[in-house]
């Protein structure tokens, strides 16, 4: 059968770097083909090649035997290359509807295409509604609007760049689903992901890419995820370990917790209650948009709540603003990276001293002491692994993987009581994930308490000690996760119900 | 004090005609703000459409071509504008407000031969035996083209927005230049389309004023007309139909404190005089309380890396 897509010598430098190297594969209609790589191994760069967002300094592409050199966006995807973006490129203030329409080249009339999307959205198992406003949306929502505008257009190549990071198992089954009917049907995927699991139970080939070359390709069916693994990194790697010492007395309370959401389209809190104990790792799964972010902001602060619903050690917190709670030692790291975790056009230093401020004892009689933050920056990037030139580098300037394990580094390192984090590993590779979750594992070990609020299930039971699940703002009775099956946390999520709209 | 000396229906044809050069320039605004763009040369360009405009009509004799060249001269002035913030990244606020002095000193400049020189009058629109109707008539079929022109642009731009493929890529780049650019949309040009759009309607908004409010030359007759424009597009939330209504609220509470000011209220005269200001900054706050807010992009530049 003659290839879909090949590369053959693709070449692309940035001044500096050199983010692809002499990178070629080929794509058979139909092929389902995973591409692989830690973080700033060049895969975004290749997939914008392909889409036609960057050039290549040398090297050529063919589509179907004819040469394929598209100029922009819009000559790819009328040869048939559909992509969803790891970054969502949605716009905000727009309709589902409007933003499906600008991806597409031939938009019919809002009504028309307002009930394609439905049906689309029914055929694959994706839930949405058109007329909803993007920036209302969880992220698992706004990746089912990157997808479903993808699957309008028909295409013969698509590629999806780490789709599955927000979904849950049950999700995931039914998107796996769609894509191998795709591929029935001729559609070549190309995948990009980290959860190795996932590229072996679905890819037919998978290439790797490390520093900008291809390091190996391998069927993965047949290669186990450790090795594969250990092909991206270019070491051996090390899982999280935790000795599973006893847990201690209870350290923060949350007594029937019920809050209204900030967000018009967003969900309220319905009476959660769970206690968190000294030294454990509570992992708190759900569809995103069950009350996620909700909880953190009710739990860091950001959204005060009533007296008598969260109590630390006997002292209610539930009425103190983030900062009275971060002196005590309630810290929270929130979800979205770029303008919520941290500032984006604000340097590592500054963003070191937004939220180590008090704890660090960087603010002397009202002043602020630039060297000791830059000193507890610099800390941060080395017990980290940041890989960034130096703490004076915008935040916006470091890849998703490196700004998150600064986020999550800089609360670690205040030697917090009680850490919340939200998707502490999304959209990072697989070393960083696991050098992130031992650190919370470590902190736990000294005594801290974490709440760890996660899409990705494997995490949680590789990380927590009970799990629950939000499900439309209540939060399940916390179980032990050791002994706990996959079709049991099915039904804690909500099982089947879970594939409904979330709200409604 | 003698209030009956207000007649109402005079009283509301002229608010129309003093909204008008506000109401032109804002939608023009609208649209370039729409687009992610602050452009705050709009006093700046106004100044240059009037006397564009003015001097064009006076020398052609034609009112109408007056205000093509205004439209001509507004989008020109602007094209300087989008050379420096869309080519070559200059910082749009600085860029706006110097486009703003640089029209103010060209206009004058331009301006020397007119001072004095009476313009051609712009006929109003003959609706025949529709102006004959009483109170509607003088109110709706009494007025001069550009007035009309003025309102469906309103209408356009609002219909254009809301309903077509073009308005809804503007409002994409306004929001997201940077999702709108990974699209394929052509962030650069689409602005520099809407800055044009924007000239174009302060320049017409400038020379209603040269060649039908007043009409005469003045140096610096457009008296912060433009900032007005601006503060109007803000408080409106970037909605066309706003914007007309807060043009007109403050063209009417202009008008009608001008009367009350002729019919010897005993309100001291400076807080008349501010009245339009204050009432018309209220209301659109008021309006704008609900949850919409400035295009995403707006103000920041845009270049196109990897």
């Amino acid at each position: 059968m003659t290839p879909l897509l090949t590369l053959s010598g693709l070449t692309k430098t940035y001044p500096g770097v050199v983010a692809n190297d002499d990178v070629s594969l080929s794509i058979a209609p139909g092929e389902v083909h995973a591409l692989l790589g830690e973080n700033g191994a060049g895969k975004s760069t290749l997939v914008k090649m392909i889409y036609g967002l960057v050039k290549p300094d040398q090297g050529g592409m063919q589509m179907n035997g004819a040469p394929f050199a598209p100029a922009e966006p819009r000559a790819a995807r009328a040869s048939g290359v559909g992509m969803v973006f790891q970054h969502f490129s949605l716009f905000d203030a727009l309709s589902v509807a409007e933003n499906i329409a600008l991806g597409m080249e031939n938009a019919p009339g809002m009504r028309i295409l307002s009930q394609r999307i439905r049906e689309v959205s029914d055929t694959y198992g994706l839930p949405l509604s058109p007329d909803r406003i993007v920036g209302d949306l969880s992220a698992g929502e706004r990746q089912r609007v990157e997808i479903i505008r993808c699957l309008l257009q028909e295409p013969k190549l698509l590629i999806m760049d780490e789709p599955t990071s927000v979904l849950t198992p049950q999700e995931v089954e039914i998107l796996f689903g769609t894509l191998r009917k795709l591929s029935a049907d001729g559609t070549a995927i190309l995948y990009i992901s980290h959860k190795l699991e996932e590229i072996r139970a679905l890819c037919d080939t998978a290439t790797i890419l490390r520093l900008g070359k291809v390091v190996g390709t391998c069927i993965p069916r047949e290669t186990t995820a450790r090795d594969i693994a250990e092909m991206m990194v270019g070491k051996v790697l090390s899982t999280p370990t935790r000795s599973g010492a006893a847990l201690g007395e209870p350290v923060l309370k949350i007594e029937r917790l019920s809050r209204p959401s900030p967000s018009a389209f967003g969900m309220p809190l319905r009476e959660v209650t769970v206690t968190l104990r000294k030294g454990e790792v509570l992992g708190i799964g759900g569809v995103a948009g069950n009350g996620q972010d909700e909880l953190l902001s009710a739990l860091s602060g950001e959204m005060l709540s009533p007296p008598g619903m969260i109590t630390f050690k006997g002292q209610d917190i539930g009425t103190l603003g983030p900062n009275a709670r971060r002196r005590l030692g309630v810290l929270a790291a929130p979800e979205e990276r770029l303008g919520h975790a941290a500032a984006p056009d604000m340097s590592l230093t500054e963003n070191a001293m937004l939220t180590g401020a008090d704890r660090e004892n960087l603010v002397r009689g009202g002043f602020l002491d630039w060297p000791a933050a830059r000193a507890f920056a610099v800390k941060i990037i080395e017990a980290f692994d940041v890989r960034t030139p130096g703490p004076g580098n915008a935040a916006r300037a470091l890849s998703g993987g490196n700004l998150q394990k600064f986020v999550i580094g800089r609360e670690v390192m205040q030697r917090p009581e009680v850490l919340v984090v939200n998707q502490p590993t999304w959209g990072v590779d697989a070393s960083a994930a696991a050098a992130i979750r031992q650190a919370l594992l470590d902190l736990a070990e000294g005594g801290a308490s974490v709440i760890v609020i996660s899409q990705d299930l494997d995490e949680l039971m590789e990380i927590s000690d009970r799990f629950a699940a939000l499900n439309e703002g209540r939060l399940s009775d916390p179980r032990p996760t050791a002994g706990l099956t996959v079709d049991q946390i099915g039904m804690m999520m909500g099982g089947a119900h879970g594939m409904e709209v979330a709200h409604v | 004090m003698d209030l009956s000396a207000i007649n109402p229906i005079l009283l509301i044809a002229a608010l129309m005609s003093a909204a008008t050069p506000i109401l032109l320039a804002a939608t023009g605004e609208l649209v370039v703000e729409r687009a992610g763009v602050l452009n705050l040369g709009v006093e700046g360009m106004m100044i240059t459409g009037a006397i564009c405009g003015f001097s064009i009509a006076v020398e052609t004799g034609s009112p109408t071509t007056g205000f093509i060249a205004a439209a001509v001269g507004g989008a020109v002035l602007s094209l300087l504008f989008a050379l420096l913030t869309q080519v070559t990244l200059a910082n749009q606020v600085a860029s706006g407000l110097a486009l703003t002095l640089f029209g103010l000193g060209i206009s004058s400049l331009l301006g020397q031969g007119y001072v004095g020189v009476k313009p051609p009058r712009m006929p109003d629109v003959n609706f025949g035996p529709l102006s004959e109707i009483p109170v509607i008539g003088p109110i709706l079929f009494s007025h001069d083209p550009l007035l009309y022109v003025g309102l469906l642009l309103v209408a356009g731009v609002w219909a254009v927005l809301r309903f077509t493929r073009a308005g809804l890529v503007l409002r994409a780049v306004g929001e997201n230049h940077d999702a709108a650019h990974a699209l394929g949309y052509k962030v650069v040009r689409i602005r520099i389309l809407a800055i044009m759009f924007g000239g174009a309607l302060a320049g017409m908004g400038g020379a209603y004023i040269s060649l039908i409010r007043v009409p005469q030359w003045t140096e610096g007759m457009t008296a912060g007309v433009g900032w007005i424009a601006l503060a109007l597009v803000v408080f409106a939330s970037w909605k066309p139909w706003r914007v007309l209504l807060g043009a007109y609220l403050f063209g009417g509470i202009t008008q009608l404190q001008l009367n009350l000011q002729g019919a010897g209220v005993a309100i001291p005269v400076e807080y008349l005089a501010m009245s339009p200001y204050v009432i018309t900054i209220v209301v659109l706050v008021m309006l704008s309380a609900d949850k919409s807010a400035a295009p995403g992009s707006l103000g920041r530049s845009f270049h196109a890396s990897s």
